[in-house]
C-alpha cells in the first residue's frame, strides 16, 4: 500500500513544553486509522501540524504521490492539497442553511473571481442533496444548521469533508455528546468514507474506536507509544501504564 | 434557485423603486425645476445624505458581512472627494484668471496662466507652484480615474500588510483608525500640496457652467448620487447573494473554519477591502462638489466612527439596514446640530441640543447595541414575523440579514 501521508521526526515546543516529540506517523491511501492517547499527548497538536496551523521546528510532513511538503503551505493551500479537518466542536455556519454549507464545502474552484461568478448548477444541486441523504439530513437542507441539533451539527460537518472530496479526513472527536444511536451512524460514515480515501479518528472513547474496527496508534507525551490492532494496543504494558490503567 | 435575482430578492426592487420615488418627489418639490417647496440647500442635504448612504452600504459590506470593522472608510470617502476637488479648483480657478488676463494688451504665455493659477491656489499656503501631486488635475478623465485609484490603491497595500499578518477584530480596527488619523494630519501639513487645513474650497462651482443655478445643478448631483446609490446597491446584493456572500459571511462567523475548507480568507478580505474602499471614494466624489468644501478634518477618525454608528443603528448585515441608518442619523444630526431644535430649559440648566446631540446619539448606539442589535431594520422582521434560530445558547454574532432569510426560506 502505497503512503499518502508520511509524517517524520517532527517536534514542536510551545513555550518550552514539548507538544510534540520526534513524532513519526504514516498514513496509506485508503485506510482508516483511530489515534487514542490521554489529555495532553499531542493528538490535537499532530492536526495542527499537518494541516497547517501549527509550524514544527524540527521534522518532515510530506504528502501524496508527488512528495511535496506541507509545511511550506497555507492551511488553505492544504486544503485544498486534500487534507479535510473536522474540529472537536460542531464548527458549521449557523447563520446559513444546511444547503449553503453543503454548497459552500463541494469542490470547486475556490479563487475570489470565480466564487463571485458562481451560480450552482443542477448537477452541483443534485450532488449536495446526494451528500445530504448520505449524511441523513436531506429533508433538513433549507434548514438553518444553527437549528440543527448536536448530532446533526456533527453530521453535517462531516458531510461538509465530504463534500470537499479531501485525500485525506482528519476528524477529531466525532462521537462527543452522541446518543448511542447517533454514535452508530457516526461510525457507518467513516468507515464507508474509509473506503475511499484516508481516514484518521481522534478519539477518546474506546467503545467507539472499537466500532471502527481498525488500526489504533496510541500517543504518549507527543510520540508514537504503541500501533496496531486495538486488542494488540490494549495488551501492551506501556500503554496499560499511561492510559488504560488510569 | 433557477428563479431571477429580483424574484429572489424582492427587498432590491423595492429599494430601487424607493429610491426612484423618492428622487422623482426631490425633483417635484425642488426649485430648479418643481414647485420650489424644498429649498436648493436641502436640496444638497438630501443628495449628501444619498452618498453617505452608498458609503454606508460598502460598510455594511465589509462590516456587517465580512466582520471586518473598518474604521477608516471615511478616508477613502474623502480621498475620493480630494481627488475630483482638484480638478474642480484648478478648471474654476483657471476660468477666472483666463478671462482676467483676456483684457491685457500681451496675450498671456500658458507658462503666466498656469503660474497665476498657481498663485491663486495655493496663495493661502504661502506658494504658488504646483506640487506634484497636482499633474493631473487639469484633465478630468485622468482625475476621475483617480478617485477610484487612489483609494483603491491605498486599500490594496494597508488591506495587504494587515490581512496579511492576519490582524483581526480590535486591532484591526485601531490600525484602520491610524491610518485615517495619520492620513489627517498629513493633509493638515501645508506642504503636503493639497492647501494643509484650508481643504479645497469652491468645489459647488461646476467649470463653464456659471449660467446655471445651482438650483438645477443641486439636482443633476441628487440624480447622479441616486444612479449611484441604486448600481452600488445592485452591484452589492449581487455581490452578497451568491456563494461570494456566503463565504464572507462564513468569515465573518468562523474565519479558520472558511480556512480549512480550503478558501484563503486573505484573498476575500482584501478584495472586499478594495472594493469597498473605491465604492467609498466614488460617494465621496459626488458628496464633495455638493458640500462645496473639504478639508482634513473630514478625515478624522471620528467620521469613520461615526459611520460604523450609522451602520449599527440601521441594522447591519442588511444593506437596507445601512441605508436606513445612514439617511436617518446623518438627517437627524442635521436637524439637531443646525440648532432647529429648541432649546429645553430644565430652570437650573438649559439643555442646548446643539451641545446635546452627540450625547444623545451616544445613548442611542449604545441602547441600539444592548437592546435591538439588528438596528432599525430589524423592525421589519418584527412586521414579517420573522425570527431569528435558535442558536441553543451559543454566540449571537453579528446578526442576520434580510437576503439571508429568503435563501433559506428557498
Amino acid at each position: 500500500m502505497s503512503t499518502l501521508l508520511e509524517v517524520s521526526g517532527v517536534s514542536v515546543t510551545f513555550d518550552g513544553f514539548r507538544a510534540i516529540n520526534n513524532l513519526s506517523f504514516q498514513i496509506g491511501k485508503a485506510e482508516l486509522r483511530a489515534i487514542i492517547g490521554p489529555n495532553g499527548a499531542g493528538k490535537t497538536t499532530f492536526m495542527d501540524i499537518v494541516t497547517g496551523k501549527t509550524r514544527p521546528d524540527t521534522g518532515r510532513v510530506i504528502w501524496g504521490d508527488k512528495s511535496v511538503s506541507l509545511l511550506k503551505m497555507s492551511e488553505a493551500q492544504i486544503a485544498r492539497a486534500g487534507v479535510g479537518r473536522k474540529f472537536q466542536r460542531p464548527t458549521v455556519f449557523e447563520d446559513q442553511s444546511v444547503f449553503d454549507n453543503l454548497l459552500l464545502a463541494l469542490k470547486k474552484d475556490r479563487g475570489p473571481f470565480p466564487v463571485l461568478f458562481y451560480r450552482s448548477s443542477a448537477r452541483d444541486r443534485e450532488r449536495v442533496e446526494e451528500l445530504a441523504g448520505e449524511i441523513g439530513l436531506a429533508d433538513q437542507l433549507p434548514r438553518k444548521s444553527g437549528e440543527l441539533s448536536h448530532g446533526q451539527k456533527q453530521w453535517l460537518e462531516i458531510g461538509m469533508l465530504l463534500a470537499q472530496d479531501p485525500q485525506l479526513l482528519l476528524v477529531d472527536e466525532p462521537a462527543a455528546g452522541m446518543t448511542l444511536e447517533e454514535r452508530e451512524h457516526t461510525t457507518d460514515l467513516l468507515v464507508q468514507a474509509a473506503k475511499t480515501r484516508a481516514v484518521v479518528v481522534v478519539e477518546h472513547d474506546m467503545e467507539f474506536v472499537r466500532r471502527l474496527n481498525c488500526k489504533v496508534t496510541v500517543l504518549h507525551e507527543g510520540a508514537v507509544l504503541a500501533e496496531g490492532g486495538l486488542d494488540h494496543v490494549t495488551a501492551n504494558k506501556d500503554v496499560i501504564d499511561v492510559y488504560l490503567g488510569r | 434557485m433557477t428563479r431571477s435575482f429580483f424574484a429572489r430578492h424582492p427587498s432590491v426592487l423595492v429599494f430601487i423603486a424607493c429610491l426612484a420615488f423618492f428622487t422623482l418627489l426631490v425633483t417635484i418639490l425642488s426649485e430648479g425645476l418643481g414647485i420650489g417647496v424644498i429649498s436648493t440647500s436641502f436640496v444638497k442635504t438630501l443628495g449628501k445624505t444619498l452618498c453617505l448612504c452608498l458609503v454606508a452600504i460598502a460598510m455594511d459590506l465589509v462590516w456587517g458581512y465580512a466582520g471586518i470593522l473598518s474604521l477608516g472608510h471615511m478616508a477613502f470617502f474623502g480621498l475620493g472627494g480630494y481627488m475630483i476637488g482638484m480638478w474642480l479648483m484648478y478648471e474654476r480657478t483657471r476660468d477666472i484668471v483666463v478671462t482676467s488676463l483676456a483684457d491685457v494688451e500681451i496675450p498671456p504665455t500658458p507658462q503666466e496662466i498656469s503660474d497665476a493659477i498657481g498663485n491663486q491656489i495655493f496663495g493661502v499656503v504661502g506658494s504658488s507652484d504646483f506640487p506634484a501631486v497636482w499633474a493631473f488635475a487639469p484633465s478630468l478623465p485622468a482625475q476621475l480615474a483617480l478617485v477610484v485609484l487612489v483609494p483603491g490603491l491605498l486599500a490594496l497595500v494597508f488591506g495587504w500588510l494587515a490581512f496579511r499578518s492576519r490582524v483581526t477584530g480590535v486591532y484591526l480596527s485601531i490600525l484602520t483608525q491610524a491610518m485615517t488619523l495619520a492620513l489627517a494630519l498629513y493633509l493638515f501639513q501645508n506642504d503636503s500640496g493639497l492647501r494643509g487645513n484650508n481643504g479645497l474650497s469652491g468645489l459647488q462651482n461646476l467649470p463653464g457652467a456659471d449660467t446655471i443655478p445651482q438650483s438645477l445643478i443641486s439636482l443633476w448631483f441628487l440624480w447622479g448620487s441616486a444612479l449611484a446609490l441604486g448600481l452600488g446597491y445592485l452591484l452589492l446584493a449581487w455581490v452578497v447573494s451568491g456563494k461570494f456572500g456566503s463565504v464572507i459571511r462564513g468569515i465573518r462567523d468562523d474565519e479558520a473554519r472558511v480556512r480549512f475548507l480550503g478558501y484563503s480568507v486573505e484573498g476575500y478580505k482584501l478584495f472586499v477591502f478594495v472594493l469597498t474602499a473605491v465604492i467609498a471614494g466614488i460617494a465621496g466624489a459626488l458628496y464633495y462638489p455638493q458640500a462645496g468644501i473639504i478639508n482634513p478634518a473630514e478625515l478624522a477618525p471620528i467620521a469613520s466612527v461615526y459611520l460604523a454608528v450609522w451602520v449599527a443603528i440601521g441594522g447591519r448585515g442588511r444593506l437596507y439596514g445601512a441605508v436606513i441608518g445612514a439617511a436617518f442619523v446623518s438627517l437627524v444630526s442635521t436637524w439637531f446640530t443646525s440648532g432647529q431644535v429648541p432649546p429645553v430649559d430644565l430652570g437650573f440648566y438649559t439643555i442646548n441640543w446643539v451641545d446635546w446631540w452627540q450625547v444623545v446619539l451616544g445613548l442611542s448606539f449604545v441602547l441600539v447595541t444592548i437592546y435591538a442589535p439588528k438596528g432599525i431594520a430589524g423592525l421589519f422582521d418584527l412586521a414579517a414575523g420573522r425570527f431569528p434560530p435558535r442558536r441553543h445558547g451559543a454566540a449571537l454574532g453579528p446578526d442576520d440579514g434580510a437576503l439571508r432569510e429568503k435563501e433559506a426560506e428557498e
